[in-house]
């Protein structure tokens, strides 16, 4: 039992550091490269994407940075704190239906909402009367997958249930999630969702200037999040998180809770998960069991893997691709996409566990040590 | 009052089925920490090996069905999972994408439509509420763990894959081929799994598809025995079927399914490891 | 593109390639695009939105699950834009941008009842997936019973994809009904339909109607499970009309002989040809100028007649109830004689007062 488990998700080791001749130009663009990649990125998402990209695609986009948002999240549980998350769908499904309820309210005026008429639903729920609050739902939005996961996360980590176990676990809980939704028609909208959303916040969320907005909207909370969770890694809590994940008893035995490091964790990805779901219901303006079940899931996992689980970056970049992907080879090769899917996984697990970034980072590393040995 | 009855033996035939289809995980996963997704896939090799059989005969389906998983497996191994000891969590990302490819060739083979395998005539009829197939699905069930039981403890290459499973290390430092002793484990649980697909055309859809239906309660069952654990494994099928039919009979079928979920989770409270644990003094 | 919404594509292509033959619409030829909905819904949206929004399509014709559906019934009414849904559905909606030429339930669901009840079928047990039209059709036959001097023995839903069944055959088989009354969808079917049938249950003694069961599911649930069995629909590859043997013939010739027809596909192909007629009488693809001249547009299909009801966009069709064949096809039994007037909300029917 003692070899293969665990180890699991410890990082290959970096390369040894090699002493870096003390060039000071080079020390302070390595300072320096950080912000000002961030920046660009920032000015292109925020103000170049909005001008180039006609509405349709800009809206595809605030699509896949709504995943990013989530994958950001199992950047951090997964690639900085070791703990495979396969049921982040039911934190994004918990904040969009939170966002869904409240805006399907709004629409309502007062009258039900119509998935419940035709449900035969006779009265408002009492579930549902406190999401007609907007301030209410929003909080919601944050506060229940946040609840969820503190709650799973105590008993589970106490538990030292960890690596399968506990990706199994998260599995079953979105499997099951789905059924109790899909169950719940006069709840939930079963499996149809909700969906057919007409005002979001004063704005008529179909119209080109809203989605736009709500582009700039997703595309910012993203970046807020971003610099909040790399703060938070760069932080002691996070270099905790970083040797928990590489050898969770030895922590213990220094005195640590690692159970307890490791559920504020899981509850601030689900916190970002929720936050993605609630942007998702107006982007898209639909959601469903179909979003939050186990494939949904793998999927923003498998996102991760491929941008390079061990950077934020990583995450969010392989989430953005991925989404791209799968839009841009479902229009034109539909026939070969779960071949090259599928595909894909297998090469950049087998040849670049580290991902995308992780490819990256080896061949400029590749590049400048040559340039340094010329 | 006879339908509360008759869900005992309904129970253990949902029992039966959930111990086909997680037998060979528990070994691969067991003992290579492999957390294999695509073994729902090779389930459907089997049903689908059963479909181009029909006409030579159900029995013969049953070896072939084993061979043709347990190739396929063997291939994995050898191919991609082998590179991956030390990684479970890399192993189930790999293998769903394997998983995926695997249902897409199906599709193209066989076409995206459920095809038709028909039940052999002497499977017609049955005892009680209990069809002969579903007799036929326990009586499987049983030779399969006798089978792997027999295999484990009365022959030299079921104590070296004890052996490896309690302690890598000290097997290989004791002359033990470890990597031989994981390519015979893949071929036997991925061979399981085609059996269990073979099996299952009996009971429910042949398709592309079939393989999703099985695979998460294929590993809930693996996750309650114990990694390993012919008899926790055993006992966590019978458990859940039981549990599955009577939650069930009582409730419906979509709450029945979210309760095995959550009796899991509970259950994983007062035992983290499964039902039966591995006695190792190692710390993680 | 899962199972049956592949084949309800090649039917419309059918349809496409004999109007391009014929000379087209309005001198121009129809050019089909083609995506992909993946049997999600958020992406039958996202597609829907593409097609509209980037490929600028005349109309639009697809959809396959009531989900799908009610996921771009937003796209198509705001942006407004046509949909052509060609599946039998749950009723209870008439939106002004989609044509339902699949039938509501009191073109197939109510007929079926009212066969059952012809036949002394009183008790009913209802089995159905957990999704919105099983659980909207069994309201309609919950109220259709209690009018009707029928008694509903019980109501069993199971998730979608679900296959093990020998509970609730269990059940069935303890509550006795005269008939079951079966709602599941896809591959659940073929679970059901094994079980019962090895459970020993014959369809003469205790027959089931499906609704979600046509040609093309029969194969896969394998003909000596369902054999002998009752569905409800308008159009069997069976029936008999001039224009289905050129339809099926055709279907063949293009697609390989080993191949079905369904009311879904006839459907489907039936929608591509009512909007290139509601087109030419309109002299123009514009989307409000189609859905006026769509009203009353009458063609003679392979189901028989079919005429646009211009009240609430959906189809009158024909009601037809037939039985499984030992060799896969579908006999029918029954039919209503003539095209029954599409009603969603089911107002002309009195029983069914409380439902909306």
């Amino acid at each position: 039992m003692t070899a293969f488990q665990d180890s699991t998700v410890a990082a290959p080791a970096e390369p040894p550091a090699r002493p870096v001749p003390a060039e000071p130009a080079p020390a302070r663009w390595t300072r320096l490269r950080g912000p000002a990649v961030f920046t660009a990125v920032a000015v292109l998402m925020l103000v170049v994407a909005p001008l180039a990209l006609e509405p349709f695609r800009l809206g595809l986009l605030a699509k896949y940075l709504c995943y990013a948002i989530v994958a950001l999240g199992i950047g951090l549980t997964w690639g900085q704190g070791g703990m495979l998350t396969l049921g982040q769908g039911v934190f994004f499904g918990l904040g969009g239906y939170a966002m869904g309820m409240y805006l399907k309210l709004h629409d309502a005026g007062g009258d039900l909402p119509d998935f419940m008429v035709w449900s035969g639903v006779d009265h408002l729920p009492a579930l549902w009367r406190p999401f007609g609050n907007p301030v209410f739902a929003l909080a919601m939005v944050v506060v229940l997958p946040v609840a969820v996961a503190l709650l799973l996360g105590v008993l589970v980590f106490r538990q030292r249930v960890r690596g399968a176990y506990f990706a199994i676990l998260t599995q079953a809980l979105a499997a099951a999630l789905v059924i109790l939704l899909v169950g719940q028609q006069g709840l939930t909208g079963g499996t149809n969702g909700l969906t057919n959303f007409f005002d979001f916040f004063g704005n008529d969320v179909a119209a080109d200037g809203t989605q736009r907005g709500l582009y700039v909207l997703v595309a910012a909370v993203l970046g807020v999040l971003y610099l909040g969770a790399r703060q938070l890694v760069r932080s002691r809590f996070g270099r905790l998180l970083l040797a928990i994940r590489d050898g969770e008893d030895r922590v213990r035995f220094l005195g640590y809770d690692p159970a307890a490091v490791k559920t504020v964790t899981f509850a601030i990805s689900a916190g970002m998960a929720g936050i993605a779901g609630a942007l998702f219901v107006p982007v898209v303006g639909i959601i469903s069991p179909a979003l939050l079940g186990v494939v949904p899931s793998l999927e923003l996992v498998v996102g991760v893997a491929v941008g390079g689980r061990y950077a934020l970056a990583g995450a969010v970049l392989g989430a953005v691709v991925m989404g791209y992907a799968k839009t841009y080879f479902s229009e034109e090769l539909p026939e070969a996409w779960l071949y090259l899917q599928g595909a894909l996984f297998i090469l950049v697990m087998t040849l670049a566990p580290k991902g995308l970034t992780g490819l990256a980072v080896t061949l400029w590393r590749s590049v400048t040590r040559r340039r340094a040995a010329a | 009052m006879e339908g509360v009855l008759n869900q005992l033996p309904i129970g253990l035939s949902i029992g039966a089925v959930l111990l086909l289809i997680a037998l060979g995980l528990t070994f691969t996963f067991g003992q290579m920490g492999v957390i294999n997704m695509a073994h729902g896939e090779f389930i459907m090799a089997g049903a689908y090996t059963a479909y181009l059989l029909q006409s030579v005969g159900f029995l013969i389906a049953l070896p072939a069905a084993f061979g043709v998983a347990g190739v396929m497996g063997l291939v994995l191994e050898r191919l991609l999972i082998r590179h991956f000891y030390g990684r479970p969590l890399d192993t189930l990302l790999l293998t769903w994408g394997v998983s995926l490819v695997l249902q897409q060739a199906a599709r193209d083979l066989f076409g995206a439509p459920n095809v038709q395998v028909v039940s052999p005539t002497w499977l017609r009829g049955g005892v009680g509420i209990l069809p002969y197939n579903r007799l036929f699905i326990m009586a499987l069930a049983v030779l399969s763990v006798v089978a792997i039981w027999a295999y484990l403890h009365r022959t030299g290459q079921g104590r070296r894959m004890r052996a490896v499973m309690q302690n890598r290390r000290l097997a290989a430092t004791s002359g033990i081929n470890t990597g031989r002793v994981d390519q015979v484990t893949f071929f036997i649980g991925s061979g399981l799994a085609g059996i269990a697909g073979v099996a299952l055309t009996l009971i429910g859809p042949v398709g592309p598809t079939l393989g999703t239906y099985y695979i998460v309660d294929a590993f809930l069952v693996v996750v309650a025995g114990g990694l390993g654990q012919l008899k926790g494994a055993v006992l966590a099928a019978l458990g859940l079927g039981l549990l599955n039919s009577y939650a069930e009979f009582w409730s419906d079928a979509s709450l029945a399914k979210v309760i095995v979920f959550v009796a899991i989770i509970g259950f994983l409270q007062l035992r983290p490891q499964g039902l039966f644990v591995l006695r190792s003094r190692a710390l993680s | 593109m899962a199972i049956s919404e592949v084949t309800v594509k090649d039917a419309e292509l059918l349809a496409i390639d004999e109007i391009n033959a014929a000379g087209g619409v309005l001198g121009k030829k129809i050019e089909p695009v083609i995506e992909d909905g993946a049997s999600d819904w958020p992406t039958f949206a996202e597609k829907a939105t593409k097609l509209i929004a980037q490929d600028r399509v005349a109309t639009v014709f697809g959809g396959w699950t009531s989900a799908s559906r009610k996921a771009m019934l937003p796209v198509f009414e705001k942006r407004k834009a046509l949909l052509w849904y060609p599946v039998q559905y749950e009723g209870l909606e008439s939106s002004p941008y989609i044509f339902y030429t699949g039938a509501t339930t009191n073109q197939q669901i109510v007929p079926g009842l009212d066969y059952l009840k012809e036949k002394g079928k009183k008790k009913l047990f209802l089995v159905g997936s957990d999704y919105v039209f099983p659980r909207t059709a069994n309201k309609i036959i919950k109220a259709y019973a209690a009018a009707n001097g029928m008694q509903i023995l019980g109501e069993e839903y199971t998730p979608l994809g679900h296959t093990e069944y020998s509970t609730l055959v269990n059940k069935v088989i303890e509550a006795k009904p005269d008939a079951v009354f079966n709602t599941l969808n896809g591959d659940s079917n073929v679970a059901f339909f094994k079980q019962l049938k090895s459970a020993g249950v014959t369809a003469d003694q205790m027959p089931v109607m499906s609704v979600s069961v046509a040609e093309e599911e029969v194969k896969g649930i394998g003909v000596d499970n369902i054999a002998g069995q009752l569905v409800a629909w308008n159009y069997y590859q069976t029936t008999d009309t001039p224009e289905n043997q050129k339809f099926v013939a055709a279907f063949k010739a293009k697609y390989g002989a080993d191949k079905v027809t369904s009311d879904p596909m006839e459907a489907g192909y039936n929608a591509v040809y009512l909007w290139a007629e509601a087109v030419k009488k309109a002299g123009s693809t514009d989307v409000e100028a189609v859905k006026k001249a769509a009203a009353g547009v009458t063609l003679a299909r392979p189901e028989g007649q079919v005429t646009i009801d211009g009240d609430n966009q959906h189809v009158y069709k024909t009601a037809r109830i037939g039985v499984v064949q030992p060799d896969g096809q579908i006999k029918e039994v029954w039919n209503s004689g003539k095209p029954i007037k599409p009603d969603p909300y089911l107002k002309t029917y009195s029983w069914a007062g409380g439902l909306v």
